[in-house]
């Protein structure tokens, strides 16, 4: 009865494909499929979360999250070019910013400008804008980061070929390492937007009214309302409505920048 | 001399170099170069690869600090500490082995982009220039093209433009051709024959040694970080006197590549 490896591998595999069958079996037959899709899924729930959902909740979640990148990009390019900077104490400034707000939760610094800022000094930061910070700054760390490696990405020649133009370091940071690396750079920094609109859920720490509910804060909410999963699937459905679209964004601008050197015509 | 005496802000010596010293840590790669290069003079640079000839020429427009000495182009005296590095190189073009050309921008944009950005030119008159460059260069039609859909002659030969966009009063040209397939360097070299019969400055370091021999009003053979030989190429070329210029020459003339690459094409 001696089995050749392939015969045994081709047996092996003829087993597994049977347990699987079996529980799946199992499960469908024993389970009360109409509770547990209640349970996920309510149609009726569903529909009484519009529209509020899309007109409160996931506009929050997209104006926090653009806000906060876009003052991310800001911190992020001012920290890499410090962080490039010859000036020293620059460059440690630099260094220091993003080892602590990498290091950090991001939980801990929404909670610190959301709540600490108030405490010491006294007075309360508009709602959007505690979030738009606390994004930024965390934002900031890890884009300052990609950016600076998409600086120093870019070859030397080009530098030297601008500077043996006449060009001072600063226009040659401007028109022409900056350009070459911000391509180089899109596709982490669609990544990073992802990242942030997910970030962006923290903004619950701090949200008070209705009208301040971003998705996460708003599926919570209907969560407590409801007997059932669907607030929380349907606000999953709203984030990867907003982040698939982004990754196969980040996919084609990595294919498009990505061989850009390769692209020869006869 | 009589004709230039009515431009008394322009001096007949375009380069003069004296007691250059340059050092990497503690490897000294330039040890002591004096040197001056007339107004409309060809200077070709020979010499084994690592013997300096790139840093020789990148201390001409201070892309190397060099660690002693001077170096003077058109009067700017680039060594000063108060010299405005970024205006006296508007006045130095630089070819590079690599071309550099900036990836990012389209053959146009190459030639537009400093004249506009340092010199201030108006995109009109900015365009107007690198057109005619671009046509001396033998380009003229490929405005918007980007330097990767290139081949690499036509990207140096752009880059060549790139440099006399500027108007340049000296030229610097670091292997121009090395990186190039051989039957793409005749090309080339046809432009830089040009640009020295219109009587450019030029500083070339090259491996062609029959350019050299054709072009060059003066070569130099560096060793080491030290001038060896200089005076026309009939001599240098033609009649070394120094054993190591012999040896480097029939390195370079028989080792190399078996056709003379440089005698290909013609016009
Ligand atoms: N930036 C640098 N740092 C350290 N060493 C260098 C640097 N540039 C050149 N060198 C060294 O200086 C020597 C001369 O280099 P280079 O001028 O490029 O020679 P060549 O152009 O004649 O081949 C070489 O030994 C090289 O390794
Ligand atoms: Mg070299």
């Amino acid at each position: 009865m001696a089995l050749t490896p392939r015969q045994r591998a081709r047996v092996s595999r003829g087993i597994q494909y049977a347990i699987a069958l079996v529980v799946v079996a199992v499960v469908a037959f024993t389970a009360d499929w109409g509770a547990i899709g209640r349970a996920f899924f309510d149609v009726e729930v569903a529909a009484s979360l519009f529209p509020d959902v899309i007109v409160v909740a996931l506009k929050n979640t997209v104006v926090f999250t653009a806000l906060g990148f876009l003052l991310a990009l800001g911190i992020g390019l001012l920290v890499a070019l410090m962080r490039l900077s010859s000036v020293r104490v620059y460059r440690a400034v630099a260094f220091l910013y993003v080892e602590v707000f990498r290091g950090l939760p991001a939980l801990l610094v929404v909670l610190s400008i959301g709540v600490g800022i108030p405490l010491a000094f006294g007075t309360l930061l508009d709602h959007t804008l505690s979030i738009t910070l606390a994004l930024g700054i965390v934002g900031g760390a890890y884009i300052a980061e990609t950016i600076r490696a998409g600086i120093q990405a870019v070859p030397p020649g080009q530098v030297e070929a601008a500077r043996s133009l006449g060009m001072s370091p600063t226009r040659t940071m401007v028109f022409i390492v900056l350009p070459q690396a911000f391509r180089t750079v899109l596709p982490p920094l669609t990544n990073e937007l992802i990242l942030l609109t997910k970030d962006s859920s923290l903004a619950f720490l701090l949200g008070t009214t209705l009208a301040q509910q971003e998705l996460s804060q708003f599926g919570r909410a209907a969560l407590n309302q409801v007997r059932s999963l669907t607030p929380l699937l349907v606000v999953g459905l709203c984030y990867l409505v907003i982040t698939i679209p982004l990754s196969y964004l980040a996919r084609r601008l990595e294919r498009k920048y990505g061989s850009a050197d390769k692209k020869v015509d006869a | 001399m009589s004709e230039r005496a009515s431009e008394p802000s322009a001096p007949s010596v375009a380069v003069r170099i004296e007691g250059l010293h340059k050092s990497f840590g503690s490897t000294e790669v330039l040890k002591g170069i004096d040197l001056e290069v007339q107004r409309g003079e060809v200077l070709c640079i020979i010499g084994a690869s690592g013997s300096g000839k790139s840093t020789l020429l990148r201390c001409v427009n201070l892309l190397e600090t060099p660690s002693a000495g001077t170096v003077v182009v058109d009067g700017h005296e680039m060594t000063d500490p108060d010299c405005d590095l970024d205006r006296a190189r508007r006045s130095i073009g630089m070819v590079f082995q690599g071309f550099n050309l900036f990836s990012h921008l389209t053959v146009l944009e190459n030639l537009t982009i400093a004249q506009r950005r340092v010199l201030g030119r108006d995109r009109a008159a900015a365009e107007e220039i690198a057109r005619e460059n671009l046509a001396k260069v033998g380009l003229a039609g490929r405005e918007d093209a980007h330097p990767a859909q290139l081949s690499g002659g036509q990207q140096q030969r752009v880059a060549i433009a790139r440099s006399l966009s500027m108007q340049p009063d000296v030229m610097l040209f670091d292997e121009p051709t090395s990186a190039l397939d051989p039957e793409l360097v005749g090309d080339v070299l046809d432009v830089m024959r040009t640009l020295a019969a219109e009587g450019m400055t030029m500083l070339v370091v090259t491996h062609e040694i029959q350019f050299a021999r054709e072009v060059a009003d003066r070569v130099l053979f560096i060793d080491a970080g030290v001038i060896h030989e200089m005076g026309p190429p009939e001599q240098v070329i033609g009649d070394p006197r120094q054993e190591r210029t012999r040896a480097f020459l029939s390195r370079v003339l028989h080792a190399a590549k078996p056709p003379e690459s440089d005698t290909a094409p013609a016009g």
